[in-house]
C-alpha cells in the first residue's frame, strides 16, 4: 500500500465500479442483463460492491431462452436472494408463441433472442443495459465503448459511436434511444477467473471439471441431457469436462478438463490456447463476421 | 509456429504483484504498426490457437509469403477489406511482470480525434516510425497529440532495421532528427528502439542483428518503465459521484459519498474542504464494500463519510483546505474537435462534462487553431474542425473546480456534447499550450 500503486485487478474493479456509479448517477432507468455466465456475475457482484451497504438499485433482466442448464438457473436465484434484488424474466419461449420470433432450423434461440430483449427493454423503459461485454472476446468487440449508444430500433452502428476521452461518458439520450454499458470492457478472460478465485465468487458448478457423459459432434463435446440427447448411431463416453462459457444448453460445448477448482481454473485459463468462444461455442463459428452482424441486429 | 502450452507465472498471484500498464499506439497503414502488436502479442504468446489459425489461412488465401500478423488485430469488415483502422482498437496482453492495455489508434489525419481519445488515458505512447523514410510530418502530429495529452512517457520504435540492413547510421540520424524536434514540445521520457516488427527483432527478444544498440528491446522496456510517479499524489481531489443513502433499516443513518480519487492521497482524519459551499470538515472513514481503508489513492473508487453533515451532492469536489483546485466559470482550454457534423463556432454554447459535473458552456472566443503538422497557430481561425486542435475561452454558467491539464489530467480535462445531437464533439483541456514556442 505504501507505494500507492493498485494492482492490475484492483484497478479493473476500480473502473467499473466507477463506471456502476456513472450509470446510476446520470440515467434514469439502468438494469442489468443478466445471463448466468461467469461474466454477468462478476459484474453483479461489483454492482453489489459500488452502492454498499446500500442495495443495487437497479433491477437485473434475464432473457430466458427456456434452454437453460438448470444448475445455472439456481445459481441465478441464489444471487437474486443473496442480493434482494429485482429480478425481471423476459422469455424467449413466451416470444415464440407470441410470435414475435420464430425458432430458427438449427435450433440456436441465439440469435432470436436479441428481439425479445430489445422488447423488455422498451416495455419496462430501460435507457441503459448492462451488459458483460469483454473486448478481449472477439475483434468486432475490440472497438466497442464503455457507453456504447443504441439508436431508437437497438441498433449499434459501429462508425456512429461516440468517442470516450478519459473517463468521461456521456450517456445522454434522446427518448426512446438507450446505451448498453460494459463495466467490464477491460477485463479479459484470465482477469475474470482469477477475480473469482481471489472473492470467492459463487459461480455455476458447469464451470468446474467432472465426470460427465459426453458426445463428440463436430468437433466438439456435448453433454448427453434432456437439450442434447443421442442421436442414432451415436454413443456416449465418460470424460472429465468443464464449460468455459454457458449458452443454451443445446448449443454450448464442453471441453476437455481436469481442472475441478477455481485455482485450476486460473491455471489452466493462464495456459489454454484456444479463445473461450471459438472453442466452445456452436453458434459464434458460422464466420469471422458472425458477431459483428449480431451486434448491429442489438445483440450485446 | 508451434502450439505451445506454458503456463505463465503470473496466474499464479494475480492480486499483488502485477500492476497496469496503458500504452498508445499510432501509426499510419504501412508503417507496421498492426504487425507490431500482432508481434507482441505473438512472442508474448497471447495469441490463441484459433486466431493464428485464421490469420495463417487467410495470408495463404492471399498469397502472402509470410503470416501477416497485422491480421490479427484489424477488426471490423470495413477495416480488413479495405486494409486501414479506422477506430481505437483496444488490445490486451500480460506478462509475469506487467498487464498491458493497448489503444490501437490509426495515424492518418483524418483520425486525430481517434489518437487523442487513445492518449487520453495512456501512460506510454508508442511511435512508430518508418527506418527507410525517417522522420515524417505524422510522427511530428504523433508526438505533438502526445504531449497535448500529457503522456508522460514516449517510446519511438524506428521499424523496418531489416529493410535498411539495420544500420545504426540510420538509426542515430533519426534520433537525432527526433530529438531536435521533440525539444520544441513537452516530453518528459523520450527512449528510441530500432525493431523489426516483421522479423521480430527487439520485440519482445533482443536482436543478434543490431548489437550496436545496448538498449532494452521494446517488452522489456514496457515492462521495467515506471509509471507510478507519474500520478499526481499531491493534491487531493475527490469528486463527488454518487451519494450512498441505503434504504434500510439497520443502516439507516448511512450517508457517504462515493467516487474515485482523482489525484492525491486521502486518509481518515484528514482535514478536508468540500466545493462548491466551502465547508470545512475531517474524513470519518474510507469505505469500500470489503470494509474500511487506511488510505486511498488514485484510481481507487471508495465511500468517504466526514465526521460533520454537510450538503454535498453529486459534482461536489473533496479536497484539502490548504490546497484547493481553481474555482472558474471562465476556462482558458486547448479543444480537439471531434464531430463531422458541425464546426466549433463562436458564440454557440454545449453541455460540458468535467469529473462528475455537467453545466452549460458557451464559447466566447477562438484564440488560435493549431496546425497539427506544422505547429504553426492560425490566430485568423473563426471556426475549428473535426481533427482540429484550438485554444479557446468558455464562460460556464457554474463554476468547475479545475487544475491546469499539466498538473492533473483528471480534474484538468472535460468534453463538450452537442445540446441538441448528443454527440461527444470535444475533448477540452485546461490551459495553454504543452511547448513554449
Amino acid at each position: 500500500m505504501t507505494a500507492h500503486v493498485l494492482s492490475q485487478l484492483r484497478s479493473l474493479e476500480a473502473e467499473s465500479i466507477h463506471i456502476f456509479r456513472e450509470v446510476v448517477a446520470e440515467m434514469q432507468r439502468p438494469c442489468l442483463l443478466f445471463s448466468g455466465g461467469k461474466d454477468s456475475i462478476v459484474m453483479l457482484h461489483i454492482a453489489a460492491k459500488a452502492f454498499a451497504p446500500a442495495r443495487i438499485p437497479f433491477p437485473i433482466m434475464h432473457v430466458d431462452t427456456g434452454l437453460n442448464f438448470q444448475t445455472v438457473l439456481d445459481c441465478r436465484d441464489r444471487w437474486v436472494e443473496r442480493l434482494g434484488v429485482q429480478l425481471v424474466v423476459a422469455s424467449v419461449q413466451d416470444a415464440i408463441d407470441r410470435g414475435l420470433v420464430r425458432e430458427e432450423p438449427n435450433g440456436s434461440r441465439n440469435r432470436i433472442q436479441t428481439p425479445v430483449l430489445l422488447e423488455a427493454v422498451e416495455k419496462n423503459g430501460f435507457d441503459a443495459a448492462f451488459g458483460g461485454g469483454r473486448r478481449d472476446e472477439e475483434k468486432a468487440r475490440a472497438k466497442e465503448r464503455v457507453f456504447s449508444f443504441r439508436d431508437d430500433f437497438g441498433q449499434w452502428d459501429p462508425k456512429n459511436q461516440r468517442p470516450e476521452i478519459w473517463n468521461l461518458y456521456n450517456g445522454r439520450v434522446h427518448q426512446g434511444e438507450s446505451i448498453r454499458v460494459f463495466p467490464l470492457s477491460n477485463w479479459t478472460e484470465l482477469d475474470i477467473w482469477s477475480y473469482i478465485e481471489a472473492e470467492n465468487i459463487d459461480i455455476p458448478d458447469l464451470y468446474l471439471a467432472r465426470e460427465r457423459e459426453v458426445v463428440a459432434r463436430g468437433g466438439m463435446l456435448y453433454e448427453v441431457n434432456e437439450f442434447t440427447p443421442l442421436r442414432e448411431g451415436e454413443s456416449a463416453e465418460t470424460k472429465s469436462v468443464r464449460y468455459r462459457t454457458v449458452g443454451d444448453a443445446n448449443l454450448t460445448a464442453a471441453v476437455e478438463s481436469t481442472a475441478s477448482t477455481l485455482r485450476e481454473i486460473v491455471e489452466e485459463t493462464a495456459a489454454v490456447r484456444l479463445t473461450e468462444r471459438g472453442a466452445t461455442r456452436g453458434d459464434d463459428r458460422v464466420s469471422e463476421a458472425a458477431m459483428e452482424d449480431r451486434k448491429r441486429e442489438g445483440y450485446f | 509456429m508451434t502450439a505451445t502450452t506454458e503456463t505463465t507465472s503470473f496466474a499464479v498471484n494475480p492480486e499483488r504483484s502485477v500492476d497496469l500498464l496503458r500504452f498508445a499506439t499510432a501509426g499510419s497503414v504501412d508503417d507496421g504498426k498492426s504487425t507490431l502488436i500482432g508481434r507482441l502479442l505473438y512472442d508474448s504468446k497471447t495469441i490463441f490457437e484459433d486466431q493464428l489459425e485464421s490469420v495463417e489461412q487467410v495470408s495463404k488465401d492471399r498469397g502472402n509469403d509470410y503470416t501477416d500478423l497485422a491480421l490479427l488485430t484489424d477488426g471490423l469488415r470495413a477495416e480488413r477489406e479495405q486494409g486501414i483502422t479506422i477506430d481505437v482498437a483496444y488490445r490486451y496482453f500480460a506478462t509475469p511482470k506487467r498487464k498491458f492495455i493497448i489503444a490501437d489508434t490509426p495515424g492518418h489525419i483524418q483520425y486525430t480525434r481517434n489518437m487523442v481519445t487513445g492518449a487520453s488515458t495512456a501512460d506510454v505512447a508508442l511511435i512508430l516510425v518508418d527506418a527507410r523514410k525517417g522522420v515524417l510530418e505524422q510522427s511530428r502530429r504523433h508526438t505533438f497529440l502526445a504531449t497535448l495529452l500529457g503522456v508522460p512517457h514516449i517510446v519511438v520504435c524506428v521499424n523496418k532495421m531489416d529493410l535498411v540492413d539495420y544500420s545504426e547510421d540510420v538509426f542515430e540520424q533519426i534520433r537525432t532528427e527526433f530529438t531536435e524536434f521533440a525539444s520544441r514540445l513537452r516530453v518528459p521520457d523520450l527512449t528510441f528502439i530500432p525493431v523489426s516488427a516483421l522479423v521480430g527483432d527487439n520485440v519482445v527478444n533482443r536482436s543478434d542483428n543490431m548489437s550496436w544498440f545496448d538498449g532494452s528491446p521494446l517488452l522489456s522496456h514496457l515492462e521495467r518503465l515506471h509509471v507510478a510517479s507519474d500520478r499526481n499524489l499531491m493534491d487531493v481531489r475527490f469528486p463527488v459521484q454518487y451519494v450512498v443513502r441505503p434504504q434500510s433499516h439497520d443502516a439507516r443513518d448511512y450517508r457517504g459519498y462515493a467516487g474515485t480519487v482523482a489525484s492525491g492521497v486521502m486518509k481518515p482524519g484528514d482535514k478536508v474542504l468540500a466545493l462548491p459551499s466551502g465547508l470545512e470538515t475531517t474524513i470519518a472513514a474510507i469505505d469500500t464494500a470489503d470494509g474500511p481503508v487506511s488510505e486511498a489513492f488514485p484510481p481507487m473508487s471508495v465511500t468517504v463519510r466526514l465526521a460533520d453533515e454537510i450538503d454535498i451532492s453529486r459534482g461536489d469536489m473533496i479536497c484539502r483546505p490548504n490546497n484547493t483546485p481553481a474555482a472558474l466559470q471562465d476556462i482558458d482550454a486547448q479543444v480537439c474537435w471531434m464531430d463531422e457534423t458541425a464546426p466549433l463556432v463562436k458564440g454557440k454554447k454545449y453541455a460540458i462534462k468535467h469529473t462528475t459535473r455537467w453545466a452549460r458552456a458557451m464559447v466566447k472566443e477562438i484564440n488560435y487553431r493549431v496546425d497539427v503538422n506544422s505547429l504553426h497557430r492560425d490566430e485568423e481561425a473563426t471556426e475549428i474542425r473535426l481533427n482540429e486542435i484550438g485554444r479557446i475561452q468558455l464562460r460556464v454558467t457554474q463554476p468547475l473546480f479545475v487544475d491546469p491539464y499539466r498538473q492533473n489530467r483528471q480534474t484538468g480535462a472535460f468534453i463538450l456534447v452537442d445540446e441538441s445531437t448528443n454527440r461527444t464533439v470535444a475533448a477540452g483541456m485546461v490551459g495553454g499550450l504543452p511547448h513554449s514556442a
